[in-house]
């Protein structure tokens, strides 16, 4: 079964120079090649620099680094849905593509997002192991393989964001952490060591933007590139509050 | 959340409230309310004689106020308040728990309607104006088309309200984890609610048939 391949690549992005500019949406192609990615489309938009009906135009600004689905820093949405424009291929895409930033972060420029705010919430739930110096105290203690599996599952979380995009209950109204954080705090949760800590992390959680404003909608599970059991997270750290309630309405 | 800083919040604390009091009481008066209805299936004695021994109990008033009013609005309107925190997406993420999130909403939307008018026409007429409640009245009532099926569309929206709220309770308190007792735990909710929607349907036609 061999199907017709088209001679161009019709790329639609949606351009806005500055958070304060208006957006406005922008036509491009490239010529067809075989596995084309995203990102190789983006490569492609910049060395002719015009739009699909010839007009000469700025370059669009994006991110892209590893290249291999790693480092997270190339999602945006595509044809509609949130993914790494590294691994969309354009063989499995339907034309024209659409490219948008992602709506759930503040806009830096074209399809570049700030998305210091999922740093700002690992910090919050103190995503690490507390460590006070670095002396050398030998091997830390055993964990069992079933457990390393789980904890390997939840460490590929590479803070795309992708689970914040579709999250119904992440929105301007809303300051929900989403479930990469809570995901995160569960891992660190789970550490002989980083357990030492866990009640804190589990303050910042009842605190505003917590885990109550999850609705269960459970699109991060789905949407998730690196398939990490969020939903199992966001139970699991459910179960730890319950466990724990009586220290947290104590602790203020 | 922008900041690394940690403020305390009250939603917390409301937000599990508002998912046990779907629970208990009213997930339990539902229960009770669907065991009585019921005793329609054996005939206008039965069911006056159950009702009668509802209206006996000590306290009554108290029960009914402490244990179904309050929680009921409560549930209602910190439920209409956690609907505005959230902004639905089923255009672009079609998946089935995103359809259920959203149908979880209006179900409930539905559900706060049909009560309101079922609790008036059956509990507060009783108080203001005396009329009292029993097999000939609701037969009556049920009688007219349009009440019939909007006792239909608000059993139904009680029936799948209820156990996606069983669903998202056992979740929202730590008590399904793994994806594999989500799932067994929503089967088992939609299954015990399907066989309550039974009983309300049959004793709703019942009613029809042998008014």
């Amino acid at each position: 079964m061999k199907e017709k391949k088209p001679e161009k690549v019709i790329i639609r992005i949606k351009r806005q120079e500055s958070p304060e500019a208006k957006s406005y949406w922008e036509e491009y192609y490239i010529p067809y090649r075989p596995y084309l990615n995203i990102i190789t489309c983006l490569q492609g938009i910049r060395k002719t620099l015009r739009t699909f009906d010839g007009r000469p135009t700025t370059p669009v600004a994006w991110e892209s680094s590893c290249l291999e689905e790693i480092c997270g820093i190339c999602t945006m949405v595509i044809n509609g849905r949130v993914r790494q424009a590294c691994s969309a291929l354009v063989d499995q895409l339907e034309q024209p593509i659409t490219l948008e930033p992602m709506k759930k972060f503040s806009l830096v420029r074209d399809l570049i997002v700030d998305r210091s705010s999922i740093f700002e919430n690992l910090k919050r739930v103190k995503a690490w192991v507390p460590m006070k110096d670095t002396q050398d105290r030998g091997p830390g203690p055993k964990i069992l393989p079933k457990d390393q599996q789980i904890n390997y599952a939840l460490s590929r979380c590479f803070s795309c964001g992708a689970c914040l995009e579709v999250c119904p209950q992440v929105n301007e109204r809303n300051d929900f952490v989403g479930a990469a954080i809570l995901s995160q705090a569960r891992l660190f949760n789970r550490h002989p060591i980083g357990k030492e800590i866990q009640l804190e992390r589990l303050k910042a959680l009842v605190g505003e933007g917590g885990i109550e404003d999850c609705g269960n909608a459970q699109n991060c599970l789905e949407i998730c590139p690196k398939d990490i059991p969020l939903i199992d997270s966001i139970a699991e750290i459910n179960r730890e509050i319950t466990f724990n309630l009586i220290h947290l309405i104590k602790g203020k | 959340m922008s900041e690394a800083e940690i403020k305390p919040s009250i939603h917390f604390w409301l937000r599990r409230l508002h998912s046990l009091s779907g629970i208990f009481p009213i997930g339990v008066f539902l229960l009770e309310h669907m065991f009585t209805n019921a005793f329609i299936l054996g005939g206008p004695e039965a069911y006056n004689h159950k009702i009668e021994f509802l209206r006996s109990l000590p306290f009554v008033a108290f029960i009914e106020i402490t244990f179904i009013g309050i929680p009921i609005l409560y549930h209602a309107l910190y439920g209409l308040y956690v609907w505005g925190t959230g902004k639905s997406n089923l255009t672009w993420y079609p998946y089935p728990r995103n359809f259920l999130y959203t149908l979880q909403r209006w179900t409930g939307l539905i559900a706060l309607i049909y009560i309101g008018y079922h609790a008036y026409h059956t509990r507060i007429v009783n108080a203001l104006f005396g009329t009292e409640v029993s097999y000939a009245r609701m037969a009556e009532l049920v009688s007219v088309p349009w009440v019939f099926w909007f006792y239909v569309v608000g059993l139904f929206a009680v029936m799948f309200h209820f156990a996606n709220g069983i669903w998202g309770f056992l979740i929202s308190w730590g008590i399904t984890v793994s994806q594999k007792s989500q799932k067994i735990a929503g089967l088992s909710a939609a299954l015990v609610s399907l066989a309550l929607f039974s009983v309300g349907i049959s004793s709703l036609i019942h009613l029809v048939n042998h008014p």
